[in-house]
């Protein structure tokens, strides 16, 4: 497949390995953001071709995983009403809240529906004007700017039946609070690529600069990955903390202008709680003043919900990159992608799952322990 | 699924744990109906069980055998639901005839005659369904089996979506024949009679509207002539034939090297995914090998046949794209494996449940 097979090359895969094994000369921890970088190296099983002292970490970039738990069941509480057509993107539908999940209450008869796009949410809305459409608009910036245009629009065609349940996450300051936690040991970042597609790196420069680690922004085929890593690789064993671009085809330091100015439009900066880690200060989107009645959460009452994290669960380690999941109790055991605790389990770009899905095991743990 | 618990979890601690939230499990889920784990879980935790001694043992195959005085019939029924009804490659319609025709197939078994049963909702297109049944009737031919008997039911507005069809298949086993899913042994070589995931991307991108319709069609077809040339060729060293349809060629091996208690090697760089369903996968975030097919078979095969079955297959129209894509080997796991384009390894594991895309 043309701009796919290029960046699958066996051939100069295995030459970057050889130069990345030839630029090692001491211990490093680098950390992916991107759910779809950790998915890339779990699948291809580069983490198991670098030099020993060169460790990935699986960073918190996955948008299903650490959309908080209270979001969730208050898009439980709002899909079981009978006037609510909930639209979301698929692997939400499948992660635990409290008590139940969307594909649950599908089958007890709610009118849960996948969408591919938020578009489809708002087409929805048009056709059925006797239904409330609520569109669950979750992920980083990489998916801002089409979710914004969805609410922009149905401002314009005065759409009282459509409202979205708003759970954007940022990348920069979950970075930021990585590297402020004294247990974090990463020593440099692979920046997720397509949130650098939308936003530019701009904002990753003074990170890099402050705490003096190198920044690579990176694409997700097993070339760019490994490229990214060979870039980090030689800025730590040269000093050097720069941000460097390795996915040049799709990105620009300044990104996309006109999805930035759509998320501005339409959202506003707002703390935010992140599933598993804790609040992370102004690393959320919420609904700009202007745009307020879309909110679902005010739409519809939901308050007064208490949520309940499965004691076993370490999902918020695993996100922060303290423990890999075969240090859980409850990995393959009690917790497995058919009947997961913890959202890292459900998304096929979720740590958990990724590690479950490509067999790993007792094997995992033997190879971690010896490297750290 | 061979994980073990992470080392310094004892069975007593994982026992003691407290009791689990659990999802709701009590109640059918789409993914029961994916033909992957939950599907094979709810046969085996509930359909089996509650058929009590009515349910025949032995290992689960496409299609039962049934000795009659020394003849060996095989009897297979199939259910079809597709959505959307017409696709490009075919409709419900040659679909319920081929997925029945193919069951028996994988069984070595030839078409003697075929069932149709329609459960049809009030207020459906007559001509809708004339088309439909135009179409059965025009793969039925093309088959060579005949539709002998059948049923018709009208459900009320909104008690069930158009049309769905149930076809039931009777065979006679080729005298030679002997696949069984418990057959496949250490040394022998895997076969794919053609591309995989044509058939599920299509009737995906065409619910989902992504705009390459054109550009991709079902491999919906018949595939008994082909096995009844294999059949000739290599006898019993077909050890194991199966369509993969629904949990695509991952769930289909899966079942094999756990019925047959090996572990299947795969070979990413062998196994032929055309570039649209690639593209297509890429796109939804699914994984070729969980796609469904109605038109390939997967035959597990004794070495010394390999090369002379490849070279047949490739001169028929369902095969002209055989290949081999990986081996039966030794190991402590049942399970299947794929060597990776970077040179590492990955377990190949089954479909779980419903194939949801991803968000990004």
């Amino acid at each position: 497949m043309k701009y796919v097979d290029e960046y699958r090359d066996p051939i100069l895969a295995k030459q970057l390995i050889v130069e990345i094994n030839a630029a090692v000369t001491r211990p490093w921890s680098l950390m992916e953001v991107c759910g779809g970088q950790t998915h890339t190296i779990v699948r291809q099983g580069i983490d198991d071709l670098l030099p020993a002292g060169l460790r990935m970490v699986h960073g918190p970039g996955c948008p299903v995983c650490v959309t908080p738990l209270e979001l969730i069941d208050k898009a439980c509480a709002i899909a079981a009403r009978p006037d609510v057509i909930f639209t979301s993107y698929g692997d939400m539908l499948r992660v635990p809240g409290s008590h139940t999940d969307l594909l649950s209450l599908k089958a007890r008869g709610s009118d849960v529906r996948i969408v591919y796009s938020p578009m489809d949410a708002l087409r929805m809305a048009i056709e059925a004007p006797d239904r409330q459409v609520v569109f669950f608009a979750v992920g980083f910036e990489t998916t801002a700017p089409a979710n914004a245009m969805a609410v922009i629009q149905a401002k314009e065609l005065g759409l009282r039946n459509f409202s979205v349940l708003v759970s954007h996450v940022l990348v920069p300051p979950a970075m930021t609070a990585l590297l402020e936690d004294p247990e974090c040991g990463i020593d440099a970042f692979l920046a997720a690529g397509h949130v650098c597609t939308v936003m530019g790196w701009r904002e990753y420069e003074p990170i890099a600069e402050k705490y003096h680690v190198p920044i690579v922004v990176t694409g997700f085929e097993p070339l760019d990955l490994l490229e990214g890593i060979l870039m980090a690789v030689r800025q730590l064993e040269a000093g050097q903390a720069t941000v460097e671009n390795q996915y040049i085809r799709a990105v620009q330091r300044l990104g996309n202008a006109h999805a930035q100015e759509a998320i501005s439009r339409v959202f506003a900066v707002t703390d935010r709680t992140w599933r598993g880690v804790g609040s992370i200060p102004r690393s959320g989107l919420t609904l700009a003043a202007d745009y307020a009645q879309f909110d679902a959460t005010t739409r519809f009452d939901v308050g007064g919900i208490e949520t309940a994290e499965h004691p076993a669960c370490i999902a918020g380690d695993i996100l922060r990159g303290v423990k890999v999941p075969t240090d859980c109790t409850a990995y393959g055991t009690l917790c497995t992608p058919r009947l997961p605790l913890g959202a890292p389990m459900v998304s096929s770009e979720g740590t958990c799952a990724a590690f479950y899905n490509a067999g790993r095991g007792r094997q995992a743990v033997a190879a971690s322990t010896a490297r750290s | 699924m061979s994980l073990e618990a992470p080392p310094g979890t004892s069975a007593a601690l994982v026992a003691n744990a407290c009791p689990v939230p659990r999802v709701e499990s009590e109640r059918v889920l789409l993914g029961h109906g994916s033909g992957g784990q939950l599907s094979a879980e709810l046969l085996r935790e509930v359909i089996v069980p509650a058929l009590g001694k009515a349910a025949r043992s032995g290992a689960m195959e496409d299609g039962a055998v049934i000795h009659v005085d020394s003849h060996d019939l095989v009897m297979s029924t199939d259910s079809f639901v597709v959505n959307p009804r017409f696709f490009a490659g075919g409709d419900i319609g040659c679909l319920a005839v081929h997925g029945t025709v193919n069951d028996l197939a994988m069984m070595g078994a030839m078409p003697i005659a075929l069932t149709l049963a329609l459960v049809i909702e009030e207020g459906f297109p007559i001509e809708e369904l004339r088309t439909i049944c135009e179409s059965v009737g025009r793969a039925a031919t093309a088959a060579g089996v005949p539709v002998v008997t059948g049923d018709t039911k009208v459900v009320g507005r909104g008690d069930a979506d158009g049309i769905f069809i149930n076809t039931a298949g009777l065979g006679s086993r080729l005298p030679a024949a002997r696949p069984s899913a418990t057959r496949a042994t250490i040394g022998d070589v895997v076969l794919l009679s053609g591309p995989i995931g044509l058939h599920g991307t299509t009737v995906m991108s065409t619910r989902v509207g992504l705009g390459f319709e054109s550009d991709i069609a079902s491999d919906t077809q018949p595939l008994h002539r082909l096995v009844e040339l294999m059949v000739a060729i290599a006898g019993d060293a077909i050890h194991v034939m199966r369509d993969p349809t629904r949990g695509g060629l991952a769930s289909a091996l899966n079942e094999i090297a756990q019925t047959s208690g090996v572990q299947i090697c795969l070979d990413e760089d062998t196994i032929p995914v055309p570039p649209t369903v690639a593209a297509a996968c890429e796109i939804l975030g699914l994984d070729p090998l969980h796609v469904a097919n109605e038109g390939c078979l997967v035959a597990i095969v004794a070495p010394e046949f390999a090369g002379d079955l490849i070279a047949a297959m490739q001169q028929t129209p369902e095969g002209r794209e055989a290949c081999a894509i990986g081996h039966v080997t030794d190991a402590d796991a049942t399970r299947v494996v794929m060597s990776t384009l970077v040179g590492s390894r990955r377990i190949v594991d089954m479909l779980i449940g419903e194939q949801l895309p991803r968000i990004c």
